[in-house]
Formats: structure tokens, sequence, C-alpha cells
């Protein structure tokens, strides 16, 4: 199957880097901030925007996980798949909570997600980061933080592949759907 | 007889991979149908499920608008319950149907009454029933429906087996290769059954011990004959209990049905307790952490003492908390998969 590279390591590397120093800009600081990655790949990209906080600024942000598989709203088209377990350890009360995912497609497990976190508390304020957004919303949901834009015909699929995950680090474009 | 009923039923070849996620998996009627890399899956599905039971606010929308219908046919209180807790905790609607033990009729009725909950559109329908093979009969004339199979006579309990599985897997990792002893009436046991299935294909070497009377030999011999269909694990009998516990990871103590003394049996409750009841003394030649499993209710003093029943190794409880997780995960695999293709 054709595949074209979008993202490299480096790519990577220094989106996160960026993404890390807006979210710094933004709060400003790491006041009360919580990331939380969306399973599978978004959390180690929630692991490492802490990691870069931590450089940056000696501030531990907590890092939660959470499976949206209790949320999705298409649940008949989807497969049944293992569910894997939510870590929100974090008090969400009052914190300002990123979201972390690999890609933004059509806004449904973002939405999904933002009913997930509501059952763990109230956060003050709830932001999306995503290493890529690849366009055709079907909701009105938009990124905070993004890695890279990439304009994508709907019948190609963005496949981003972490060391943490995939043993690379890489974002690619594939034609077709992917098994 | 239950290989006769699977084949009768058409049933997915065992060990084929992830039936559940292939959307080829509409039944849970005992474990002898599961690969490993299915079971696999549904352990790990109840970690996530146990995750959800800690939270403050213990409820997701994930079936809303599904339909879950209990049909006891045999008196139960925990497996009902905890069937209708995992539903009620993923939002679904529960409809609990008691059957009167009187009014238990043959085959044709049975079926009617399930063709009238298909027909209210239940999307699962729980059953309970004193007779080995009712779920099947359902499970092969119902168009629509989910059949789980919470006790058929003594032939199977898979929702127990696999909450046995996941207790013994929360304290000691996979039981590949432990040593687990299924300790009395084995006979008559829809759990043991279950589990020597469940624990075979995970890897554990299983020890029936128990009076002479109460081992179903031809089960042992049937699974010499077919080591291919029962995973990696072994299964021996050892009937003097000394012998059976030596060095035991897992003690899963089965409760003694009363009548099994009226049958002739046994000699009386009190020489069986005397031979075989699990106490503090016995359970001293299991390693140190073996667990005691017992799926409920215990007839304290008699299979069981109460010492070891309410002790630091006794995981009894958790085994109900589990129970609701495993629950939640069979309920949430079966009815979040593919489109049925056939």
């Amino acid at each position: 199957m054709p595949q074209k590279t979008i993202m490299t390591e480096e790519d990577i590397r220094r989106a996160l880097n960026r993404m890390a120093h807006e979210i710094l800009e933004r709060g400003p600081g790491a006041h009360g901030l919580v990331l939380v990655g969306l399973h599978t790949r978004g959390v180690p990209l929630a692991q490492r925007l802490a990691e870069c906080i931590w450089t940056f600024e000696q501030v531990k942000a907590p890092v939660g996980a959470l499976d949206i598989g209790l949320y999705r709203d298409d649940l008949r088209e989807e497969r049944g798949s293992p569910l894997r377990p939510t870590e929100i350890s974090a008090d969400l009360h009052g914190a300002r909570v990123v979201l972390v995912d690999d890609v933004l497609f059509t806004g449904r497990s973002i939405r999904a997600a933002m009913d997930g976190l509501v059952d763990f508390g109230r956060p003050r304020q709830v932001q999306l980061a995503v290493l890529v957004d690849r366009g055709h919303r079907e909701l009105p949901i938009r990124a905070d933080y993004v890695g890279k834009n990439v304009p994508t015909a709907l019948d190609e699929t963005v496949r981003v592949r972490l060391r943490e995950v995939d043993g690379v680090d890489e974002a690619v474009l594939v034609q077709g759907e992917e098994a | 007889m239950q290989l006769e009923q699977a084949a009768a039923t058409g049933w997915p070849e065992q060990g084929k991979g992830l039936a559940f996620q292939e959307g080829r998996r509409r039944h849970v009627l005992d474990l002898d149908d599961f690969s490993r890399a299915e079971m696999e899956m549904v352990l790990s599905t109840t970690d996530a499920m146990r995750e959800v039971l800690g939270r403050e606010i213990k409820k997701a929308p994930t079936l809303r608008g599904k339909s879950v219908m209990t049909v006891f046919y045999e008196p139960s209180t925990r497996t009902r319950v905890s069937f209708e807790q995992a539903a009620k905790i993923l939002s679904a609607d529960v409809v609990n149907l008691s059957v009167q033990a009187s009014s238990v009729t043959k085959g044709e009725s049975l079926l009617d009454t399930l063709r009238t909950l298909e027909a209210l559109r239940a999307d699962v329908v729980v059953i309970r029933h004193p007779h080995a093979g009712a779920p099947y009969l359902l499970a092969r004339h119902l168009q629509r429906v989910s059949v789980i199979n919470a006790g058929d006579g003594a032939h199977a309990h898979p929702t127990q087996a696999l909450l046995d599985l996941y207790t013994i897997r929360q304290h000691q990792g996979s039981p590949e290769g432990a040593k687990v002893v299924i300790l009395g009436d084995v006979t008559h046991s829809r759990v043991a059954r279950s589990n020597l299935w469940g624990l075979g294909l995970m890897g554990a070497h299983v020890v029936l011990c128990g009076p002479p009377t109460l081992i179903p030999w031809e089960l042992v011999e049937e699974r010499g004959r077919r080591p291919d269909s029962i995973g990696t694990g072994h299964v021996e009998v050892e009937t003097r209990i000394e012998r059976a516990l030596d060095g035991a990871d897992v003690v899963m103590v089965l409760r003694l049905q009363h009548e099994r003394q009226e049958a002739g049996l046994l000699p009386s409750l009190r020489e069986y307790a005397r031979l075989y009841q699990l106490n503090e003394e016995r359970l001293a030649l299991a390693k140190p952490k073996a667990l005691v499993l017992h799926p409920g209710p215990m007839n304290e003093g008699v299979e069981i003492s109460p010492g070891v029943a309410h002790g630091a190794q006794s995981v009894v409880q958790e085994q109900v908390t589990n129970g609701v997780a495993i629950r939640m995960a069979l309920l949430y695999l079966l009815l979040t998969r593919h489109p049925r293709r056939e």
C-alpha cells in the first residue's frame, strides 16, 4: 500500500516541544494543569509533553490515561475491542485539563472523551492537543494545540507510530482504508 | 454431550482467535469454545471494568438502550444480582423474570418463554436452568438474542469460572503452571467443569480432590483422550486431601449440596468435614500465599472452616466484586460486536 511520510522522528520531537511551550504560554504556566492521554497513542504523547514541561519549567504535570470505549457513539459500527483501564488519579475539580490524542479526524473520539472526563470531576477548562489534524470534522470540535495540519482525502488514513507502542516515531499518510 | 450440542449449534471452531473481535461470538455458553487469546481479551477488558467499579460515580452510558433479561429457573442471589448490577452500571435496562422452581416445565415451554423475551426485544438473555444444555437449546433457536449461561444443571457456569480465573490472575499473575486444587463435590459442580476448561486453556495444573463417589472419573479420562482440546494444562485426581494440597497455589473449595448425603454418596456431613474440610491445618500444607476461593454460598463448618473462610488467604469477597466486572466485560463485548454477517 502506498504511503507517504508526513512527520519524521525529528518533526515529532520539535512539534511536541512547541506544543509544550504553547501549553505553558496559554496557561499561563503549569498551575492546575493535568494532561490526559487517550488510549492508545495519546498516552505516550501526554507523557512526552509532561517531560517537555518538566524540562522547561521544572513542574510536574500529572498525566492520566482515558479509554473512550465506554463512551463511544459508534458501537454499532465498531468491532468489540478490549478496553484498557482508565487511570486518572489527579483531582480534576477546577483543573485545566489538556486532552491529548494522536490524530484529530471526525471529532467523535474527543466528544466521547469529554463525556468520560466529566465523570471524574468538573475541570475549570478543557483543551485539546493533537499531533496531527487531518480535517473532516463531523462535530463542532477544534484543537487548541496542533503538531501539524495535514489536508487529507477521506479515503486516506493517517497512521501515527510511536516508539513506546510501535518501536518507531513517525506519521504517515496511507492510501486507502487500512485493515 | 456438550460436544454434540456444540456441533449442533454450528459452533465456531474452538481456539480460532478472537471470536469477540471478529463479531463471531454471539453467546457465552461455556468456556470450551474460547481461545486463549479471547480469554485474555475478556480478562483485560475486566481490568478496565474494575476501574469503573472503583469510581465515585460508577456509571457509564455504554449500553444505553440495550435490554438485559435474566431468567432464573433455579434460586440464586449473587449471580443474578451480579448480572443486574453489571448491566445497570453500563446503563442497560434490566428485566428480571422470576420463575418459580415449581413452574419449571419441559423444553417446549422454556423455548416459548424465551421466544417471548425475544419478541419483547431483549438483547441479552441470562439464563440459569436445572437442566444441562438448556442455554444451548435457546442459542440454537433464538435468532436475535445473545444467550449467557448463568449455570445449567451440573454442566457449566462460565462466568463463575472467568471470575475465578480473573481473581487468580489478579493475585498471582498468569495461572500457567500453577497448581490449582478443586476440592469437594466435583461430580455435581458446574463451577468445577467450566473451571477445568478455563484453567486448562490457561495452562494450569489442576488437581481434583474429593471423595471417590464425587469425582467424575469419566471426565478426566475424556480429557486425557483429547489432549489438544484443553490447552496446555493438565488434570489429575488425588483423593487424599493432604497430598492434593501439598504445594498448591490455589484451593478452590466447592459447595457441598446437602442432598448428596441423602443420595447415599456420603456417609454423613460430619464424616465429610472430617476428611475433606479445608481448615487451617490443611491449608498450611499449601504454599504460604495460596489463595482460597469459594463460589458461595459457603457452608461454614462443612466444606470450609470459618477460620479459613474469613482468613487472610480467602478472596471470597473479591470474587464477588470481580464477578460484576467480568459480567460487565462480557456484556460490553457481546453487545458492541460487529453486526452479524450470516
